[in-house]
Parts: C-alpha cells; sequence; structure tokens
C-alpha cells in the first residue's frame, strides 16, 4: 500500500539482507539465510509503526537496516525522501541525530562504567551540541522528561531498577530530540507494571516531541495499545501489513491469524 | 481431592539479616489434579516460595515454616533426603531451557539421567522409556540423540518438560516456563502442561507474570506482593472479582487484546500510603 510518499517520514525500499551460514560437515558447506527478504515500510509522520514477529523473523534486522547500523544486500532507506544510503559519513551522522534507538535489554545497553549525565549526554556531546553547562541543563531536563531526577546524573547505572534503566535509554535517545525513534522490545525485559509505565511515557513523549516511532516487538497485546499500523514478519517476509484495527479484526493471512490465536488469556 | 503441598508460615530471611523478611508468613495448599499460579512482580518472593519447596533456596538464605508435601515436612529433610524427593516426586521444570540443559551431553542422555538415577533404570529399557517420554512431550524418539543446540526453543523446553515428568512426580513447578518463547510455542507448551497434568493428576504450581497465561492454565491463583500473600482464591474470583487494591491495580496495567482498556499504572505511593501490605 503505497500512500503520497510526502508525509512518510521513514521508507524502507525492498530491503534484502543475507547472511552466510557455515553447515554441512566440518562446515564447508555454505547455506544463505535470508533475514530480509524484500522488506518495504513506510512510517507515517507522528505515528506508531509496529513490526511484530517471532524469533527469527527478521523484526530486529529491519530495525538495524533502518538505522544503518547493519549492511544490507540491497534495497534502500529512505528519511524525509532522502536515501541515507549515498549519505557519506559526515551526514550520515547529521541525519542519525534524527534517528534514534531505545533497546531491549536495559542491564546490557547503558555502560555500567559511565555516569547516567555522560551516557545521556554523549549524543550532545558527538553531535557538538552546546557547551558543557547547556549540556548538562538540557541532559537534567530530558531525565525529568521521563520521570527521573536531576540529580541522578551523577549515578551509575547500577543504582537503578530496570524500569528506571529503561526511561534512562529513553532519555539518552531523545536527547538529541530526534524525528523518528525506532524502538526494539522496548517492554518486553519488564514487570507489566513497569511495563504500563513506560508505554504511557513513550505516548505521552510521542505526542509532546511529535515524535514518530518503528515499535519492534513480539507482543500483540502492547501492539494494540501502541501502534496505529502494523507489520507482520515471518522468515524474513512481510507477511502481512495495515492499520491495526483491520488486521486484529480480520487478518487475512493464516500466519497471522496463528499469532493472533496464540496471545493467551482470551477466553 | 487429595492435599499434595501445604505450606504454613513460611518465612524467608538472610541469614545475614534475619529480622528484615523477603517472604513473609506464606500459607497455600495445591491439590493433586489442579494448576495454582503465583503472580507477582519481580521481588515479590515468587520464585523464593517455589524453590523453597525444592529445597534448592541459596545457603545465604533461611526459611522457617511448614512445607509438608504428602505429610512429610521438606524443611527438615537433609540433602540426601531432598535429593531423594526433587526430580522424582517433585518436577522442575525453569525459564531458560537453554542454561538448564547440558550443552555437551545429548538430551536422550539428560532425560535418561533422570530415570537412572531414581529409578534405577538402565540399558534397553531406559532407552525405550526415554523414547517413549520424547514422545509423548511431541518430539520423535530419534531425536534422543541431539544436543541441545540442535534443538529450538520450544523444543528444548519440551525435553525439560520430559525430564520433568519422567519419575511421574506427585507436583511440578514450573518456574516462568513459556516466558523466553515466542507466543505460537507458549500456545503450545501451555497446552502440552495442562494435558499432562490432567492425565497424570499433577499438582503444579505455575510461577508467572504474565495475566493472560494465568487465565489459560490457572484453576487458583495466588497473587504476591513484597513477600506477602495479598489475595488468593478460584481463578473467576481473582481475575474476574479481585477485592485487594493491589491485585485490583496489577490488573490495571494488562494491555488487552482488544485495547480497550486505559493502561494506569500501579500507584505505589498510594498502596504505601493506605498501608496494603509490605
Amino acid at each position: 500500500m503505497m500512500i503520497a510518499s510526502n508525509n512518510m517520514i521513514l521508507e524502507a525500499k525492498h530491503l534484502v539482507k543475507e547472511y552466510k551460514q557455515r553447515s554441512g560437515r566440518f562446515g564447508l558447506g555454505e547455506t544463505v539465510i535470508k533475514a530480509l527478504d524484500d522488506v518495504s515500510i513506510s512510517l507515517k509522520k507522528g505515528s506508531t509503526l509496529a513490526v511484530v514477529g517471532e524469533s527469527g523473523s527478521g523484526k530486529s534486522t529491519l530495525a538495524r537496516c533502518l538505522l544503518q547500523l547493519h549492511p544490507f544486500n540491497s534495497g534502500e532507506v529512505l528519511f524525509h525522501g532522502q536515501s541515507l544510503g549515498k549519505l557519506d559519513t559526515a551526514a550520515l551522522r547529521h541525519a542519525r541525530k534524527n534517528l534514534q534507538m531505545v533497546f531491549q535489554d536495559p542491564f546490557a545497553s547503558l555502560n555500567p562504567r559511565m555516569r547516567i549525565g555522560d551516557i545521556v549526554g554523549e549524543g550532545l556531546l558527538v553531535h557538538d551540541l552546546g557547551n558543557a553547562n547547556e549540556r548538562l541543563k538540557k541532559v537534567q531536563e530530558m531525565l525529568e522528561r521521563v520521570g527521573l531526577k536531576p540529580e541522578d546524573v551523577s549515578k551509575y547505572p547500577h543504582q537503578f531498577s530496570g524500569g528506571q534503566r529503561q526511561r534512562i535509554g529513553i532519555a539518552r535517545a531523545l536527547v538529541l530530540e530526534p524525528e523518528v525513534v525506532v524502538c526494539d522490545e522496548p517492554v518486553s525485559a519488564l514487570d507489566v507494571s513497569v511495563q504500563a509505565q513506560i508505554l504511557l511515557l513513550l505516548k505521552r513523549l510521542q505526542a509532546e516531541m511529535q515524535l514518530s516511532y518503528v515499535f519492534i516487538t513480539h507482543d500483540l497485546r502492547v501492539v494494540r495499545h501502541i501502534a496505529d499500523e502494523i507489520v507482520v514478519m515471518n522468515k524474513g517476509k512481510i507477511v502481512e501489513q495495515g492499520e491495526v484495527n483491520t488486521i486484529y479484526q480480520s487478518p487475512q493471512q493464516s500466519y497471522t491469524r496463528d499469532l493472533l490465536k496464540a496471545i493467551p488469556g482470551q477466553q | 481431592m487429595t492435599e499434595i503441598l501445604n505450606i504454613a508460615h513460611l518465612n524467608i530471611a538472610l541469614k545475614k539479616e534475619p529480622t528484615r523478611l523477603l517472604v513473609k508468613d506464606v500459607a497455600f495448599q495445591l491439590s493433586a489434579g489442579k494448576t495454582t499460579c503465583i503472580v507477582g512482580e519481580s521481588g515479590s518472593g515468587k520464585s523464593l516460595t517455589a524453590l523453597t519447596v525444592m529445597g534448592l533456596l541459596s545457603q545465604q538464605l533461611l526459611a522457617t515454616g511448614q512445607v509438608l508435601f504428602n505429610g512429610v515436612d521438606l524443611t527438615t529433610l537433609n540433602n540426601k533426603e531432598m535429593q531423594s524427593i526433587r526430580g522424582a516426586q517433585i518436577g522442575m521444570i525453569f525459564q531458560e531451557p537453554m542454561t538448564s540443559l547440558n550443552p555437551v551431553l545429548t538430551v536422550g542422555y539428560q532425560i535418561g539421567e533422570v530415570l537412572s538415577a531414581h529409578k534405577g533404570l538402565k540399558g534397553e529399557t531406559l532407552a525405550l522409556k526415554v523414547g517413549q517420554l520424547l514422545t509423548q512431550v511431541g518430539i520423535s524418539a530419534d531425536r534422543a540423540n541431539s544436543y541441545p543446540d540442535e534443538l529450538s526453543g520450544g523444543q528444548r523446553q519440551r525435553v525439560m518438560v520430559a525430564m520433568s515428568i519422567a519419575c511421574e512426580p506427585a507436583l511440578l513447578i514450573a518456574d516462568e516456563p513459556t516466558t523466553a518463547l515466542d507466543v505460537t510455542v507458549q500456545a503450545q507448551i501451555l497446552t502440552l502442561l495442562d494435558e499432562l497434568k490432567n492425565r497424570m493428576q499433577m499438582a503444579m504450581l505455575f510461577i508467572t507474570h504474565d495475566f493472560g497465561v494465568v487465565s489459560d492454565i490457572a484453576d487458583d491463583v495466588i497473587v504476591m506482593f513484597r513477600g506477602e500473600i495479598v489475595e488468593a482464591g478460584s481463578k473467576e474470583q481473582v481475575l474476574g472479582n479481585p477485592q485487594h487494591p493491589y491485585t485490583k491495580a496489577l490488573l490495571d496495567c494488562v494491555p488487552d487484546v482488544a485495547g480497550k482498556k486505559t493502561l494506569k499504572p500501579i500507584d505505589y505511593a498510594w498502596l504505601n500510603q493506605n498501608k496494603v501490605a509490605g
């Protein structure tokens, strides 16, 4: 479904990503695994696009390819209609200011030896935004915005709970005031109570900062609460995509139906 | 209904800090053929309670109270006595099938180990029984020679299930057995566990933080918060008509498939103010 390109903030066109895996006796053979097989998606400005699939479906690979963190074999990623692959290093870095990521594991994604102020402020430093004082002020403001305290800047990650760490991860992504945030399973490592807090926080920040989200998840209950559109992936291919309510109410593909049927707690 | 497990006045604390209770005055009973789910957030004491029943509590912790299993108080048993019960009369399944299985031994060997240790089976009889168990959990018998890394996550968890039911235990403890699995695989494992429980009339203690899973598999539900049981009852009561403010708050956090519900995070300040627990 191609809607007029102009209100699309981020688009992927015909992405193909292949991994080579050694196989057979002594690993002499080679099997090509298609992690992404002709994947095209488009993200409307200010909306949330959920990418759903089981492990091995290619959803995390897609997230990384969108941000050019992974090289891919063919296809292109367009940000405001401009192909990111054609940018040189400096221009890509500049574009990345507007393309940020929130990771799944709040324990693994924060450097344990860095203070929160340095973790959240690193992006500002890299992009040379403001002097030390201005950066600190910005970091503190951002921390407050995600529900932490300004004085947390001098603490280390281990002093925070899982939910608080995820807030730090969100602050790090948003301090640069990006336009697009790719969230890779941001709530799957959290308790339901904390999950609800983070989902509401992400929604509030989306409204306040006019963010567009690509939301990678395997949890179809979460999708219903956060997404406007949904892409269902299986084995590197897009099985079905469309508006969330339409897909939940009348899934067209048997794989989507199986996935929806497997959600626990429906009777 | 046959009572299998009866826990009363169970307290767990750090040996170094015996006054600060991590699990406080926990009491519940399990009956044959019934599934009881313990739900709660991380740190609520649900896993500590399960570990006590299995006799696997860390040396740094001390459990006091009564844990009657088929009339025997498990807290009074020594290691050797506990070993003869664990694996034989009490089966266990953990969250991460990959870390629970030994990567350098075939799955058939690992299932067989349980049977040779507790039942003294060997040779042909052992191989036959291992094959039967694999078939029972939906894996073809010839996969006995496979190593854990040759199996998918769901198959590995099926192997864990086969190990845990090998000696036909009276009690099966499953600590978040499907949390690491995809939804479709999760649905399969839940169905498998439910079938086995009914066929073998086991009592099942199922630990989870997923209310969807609870509503699919539980007969009874126990809600834990900060080391205490705040509410317990039948699934219909606890999920359908929760009485305790914490249970209500927890249920308000759970996203529904229909997407109609407004998510509401738990107001811990309110809970603290009204001293609901802890």
